[in-house]
């Protein structure tokens, strides 16, 4: 193809991918170095408000920005280096807690704290979604072809919903007296007080998002079975391959780079895990490195936020993914080399 | 067949418009927008508001995020603005509103002068309701067990006790302690009522102190009598609660007070009561605080504009509309009949000494947060009194430094 008919074809794209990945990703970069603030002023201000009859008025020194001519907040923007990085961190606690031996206390610091979540639940996900996955795409592709539709479709559900949805509606099932607590405390004549407890929200945000993305796991492996080599599955059955061994050393073989694909897609995903934080209501007890961002980044009543710390965290936020995504980068690479001798 | 009743319907919804505008005293032929938070009382002001024609009402939640840069844009976004003592902060403070005085001259002359939020001086808003934290409870438990309604906190975990003996409900005590906004609340009423200051003159926090201690100590005593799952637990989550019989008393707003009495929803129509908000200790005031809700005009508009807006908010703000919705807010607006439920916020915002305002700064934002974000480590043991509060005073300070409040 000629350079100037490519240009044409893949300018588009790479422009729409500047625009919104790259600049705003630049600026995020750029922010978490920089600290904007309104230059303010302390002043004297008589302040009445209701009662409900009369009026209550008081004096009090108010903290407020100054204002340019126009009427805007004058701000001075600074270069601060790492200190929003550290101010995430919390380095100065995480020390103070290792010096005094209480390695636990670092788990309380809310970056820490949401890390070890984060990772836990990205880590033991991952092998649920591919198995539960590939379960479903096996036990389709051997089920009659009259039901297969039904099945699929059944089985593509939990996909469709949209996230927070699905994952109210499980909350609902658990929380104070949802149908499936209610029929537990009947069974066992006890109270149950599921969000009281941090393990099993942790459980129950666990299982939601291996509902949640099986489905998706089980069309790409559906589809992978489908070019299953029909001549080597009849070989390995005239060899006396149990259905086990076939499935070792036949299927999940065939399968490798499309489970690799999978994982990959899977520690993305579940790294920014965010709506299950929302939709279980899980921040006394578990927060994720996305929530924390967004706490950050969210205006309080006075309409202050904390836009250089929410830009630190997104960073490291997305450091953490590279990072869990490498091993199977080298991986993938090492393959395609391979192939190409 | 359809085309015939869309167009019916369509006939139907012009008469009814025609007929809204009969209730408004002016024909309004300029285009008015209003951004406010989604209760019933403000369904009631925006749809009189509607009454007058060209007024395009947006009801959400989430007002408070997009106020503040839909009024810094110039034209404004909007020519009228539903805030409370909490939300006004960040457009007093950018400048984004403009004084109404000469607006209350030419067409406030019915409202009254407690109406008139005034800031050195200058009217910067017009109340129309108030709203606090107080007492609710079941009368009819309380009659049974021959129980005193409570007037302090101690009285309060007394009378649970004796309701948990009598196991007549599930638990004693609801409360709005979801982690997070409600939870830091909830601090914050029981923290003032210990006579806690939050900051100082130089904006360092000063909440890991005696009353800060007092404060989480006493809330821990009453999670004893609460729904284990209290950090989940919000104001719908409470009027639930007391809606199906399942608390005797809560210290709940008294904007969901006409919820209790809804026959579609409420298990026990008639049955509660509302009284002022317990004190903390002797001789200090109510532990809560005072808000109220009111309308701004956005200052980026034309004066022709801002006419146009705060004659057809004044129209939202009449007599007329009150009487129609008299049970939905404690209202400031002449015409209110305070009903049952109205008794506990008089009686809270009239105590002496009367309980503050809630305070509309921007060290109050932040501490806000902090509190929300560090408190629920104390509730679920992972921290003692000490390090949670000293952990609340760290993260403000952080978030202060960021800010550029404090050096």
């Amino acid at each position: 193809m000629k350079f100037r008919t490519l240009a044409w074809f893949v300018g588009p794209s790479v422009f729409m991918m500047l625009l919104f990945i790259a600049f705003p990703l630049a600026s995020v970069f750029l922010q978490s170095f920089q600290i904007t603030q309104p230059i303010v002023e302390t002043v004297e201000v008589e302040t009445c408000t209701p009662g409900f009859l009369g009026q209550t008025c008081v004096t009090e020194t108010k903290t407020t920005p100054v204002l340019d001519e126009n009427g805007n907040p004058t701000t001075t923007t600074e270069w601060v280096g790492l200190l929003s990085y550290a101010r995430v961190l919390q380095l100065e606690q995480v020390g103070a807690a290792i010096a005094s031996g209480t390695w636990s206390s670092i788990l309380a610091i809310d970056f820490w704290k949401a890390l070890r979540f984060t990772l836990t639940f990205t880590l033991v996900t991952l092998p649920l979604v591919i198995g539960l996955g590939l379960a479903i795409a096996l036990a389709v592709n051997n089920a009659a072809r009259s039901i297969r539709g039904q099945i699929i479709f059944v089985s593509l559900l939990p996909f469709i919903i949209t996230p927070v949805i699905g994952a109210l509606s499980i909350r609902w099932l658990f929380y104070g007296d949802g149908i499936v607590t209610a029929m537990l405390e009947g069974m066992f004549s006890t109270d149950i007080s599921v969000a009281a407890n941090g393990w099993a929200i942790e459980m129950l945000m666990m299982f939601y998002r291996v509902w949640h993305v099986a489905p998706f796991a089980f069309v790409i492996f559906y589809a992978g079975l489908q070019t299953v080599n029909q001549d080597t599955l009849e070989s390995a059955i005239i060899d006396g391959a149990s259905r086990f061994e076939r499935l070792r050393f036949v299927v999940v073989p065939h399968l490798m780079p499309l489970i690799i694909f999978i994982a990959l897609i899977h520690l993305m995903d579940a790294y920014r895990a965010f709506e299950e934080v929302i939709g279980f209501s899980s921040q006394a007890h578990r927060i994720t490195l996305q929530w924390l961002t967004y706490d950050l980044l969210e205006p309080d009543d006075a309409g202050n936020r904390a836009i250089s710390r929410a830009s630190a965290s997104a960073m490291l936020t997305m450091i953490g993914i590279v990072i869990l995504l490498i091993p199977l980068l080298r991986r993938t690479w090492r393959d395609h080399k391979g192939s190409a001798h | 067949m359809k085309l015939k009743t869309l167009l019916m319907a369509g006939a139907v919804s012009l008469m009814a418009t025609a007929a809204a505008q009969a209730d408004c005293a002016f024909e309004n032929d300029v285009q008015v927008k209003s951004l406010s938070a989604g209760f019933e009382a403000w369904k009631a002001v925006t749809d009189a508001m509607a009454e007058c024609g060209n007024v395009e009402a947006e009801l959400d939640q989430e007002f408070r995020t997009k106020q503040p840069a839909a009024f810094a844009a110039n034209p404004s976004l909007y020519q009228i603005g539903g805030v409370s003592n909490g939300t006004v902060t960040p457009l007093l403070n950018e400048g984004t509103i403009r004084p109404l005085d000469d607006l209350v001259a030419a067409h406030g002359q019915n409202l009254a002068p407690n109406q008139l939020i005034k800031i050195d001086g200058q009217t910067m808003a017009v109340a129309m309701m108030v709203n606090t934290q107080h007492l609710m409870y079941r009368q009819d438990i309380f009659d049974d067990l021959g129980l005193e309604v409570p007037s302090t906190w101690d009285g309060v975990l007394e009378a649970a006790a004796a309701i948990k003996e009598a196991g007549v409900v599930d638990y004693p005590l609801g409360a709005t302690m979801k982690s997070g906004w409600n939870l830091a609340q909830d601090f914050n009423n029981m923290f003032l009522g210990f006579g806690g200051v939050f900051t100082d003159a130089d904006s360092m926090p000063t909440v890991n102190t005696e009353a800060g201690m007092k404060a989480l100590d006493m809330m821990m005593r009453m999670t004893e009598y609460m729904d284990p799952e209290y950090l989940v637990s919000d104001s719908t989550y409470v009027q639930q609660q007391f809606q199906q019989g399942k608390i005797a008393m809560a210290n709940l707003w008294a904007s969901r007070g006409a919820a209790m009495d809804d026959e579609a929803e409420s298990q026990v129509v008639g049955k509660v009561n509302a009284a002022a908000a317990p004190l903390a200790m002797e001789g200090g005031a109510p532990a809560t605080t005072l808000w109220w809700d009111g309308i701004v005009i956005a200052k980026n508009i034309s004066d022709e504009e801002a006419d146009a807006a705060f004659r057809v908010a004044m129209e939202g703000l009449d007599t007329e509309m009150v009487t129609a919705n008299n049970d939905e807010a404690i209202w400031l607006i002449s015409g209110y009949q305070p009903n049952r439920l109205a008794e506990g916020a008089i009686a809270t915002a009239s105590a002496d000494p009367a309980p503050q305002s809630y305070p509309s700064t921007s060290q109050m934002g932040l501490m806000h947060t902090a509190l929300g974000n560090e408190l629920p480590a104390f509730f679920t043991g992972e921290r003692d009194a000490a390090a949670t509060l000293e952990a609340v005073e760290g993260a403000y300070v952080t978030a202060a430094k960021e800010a550029g409040l404090i050096e």
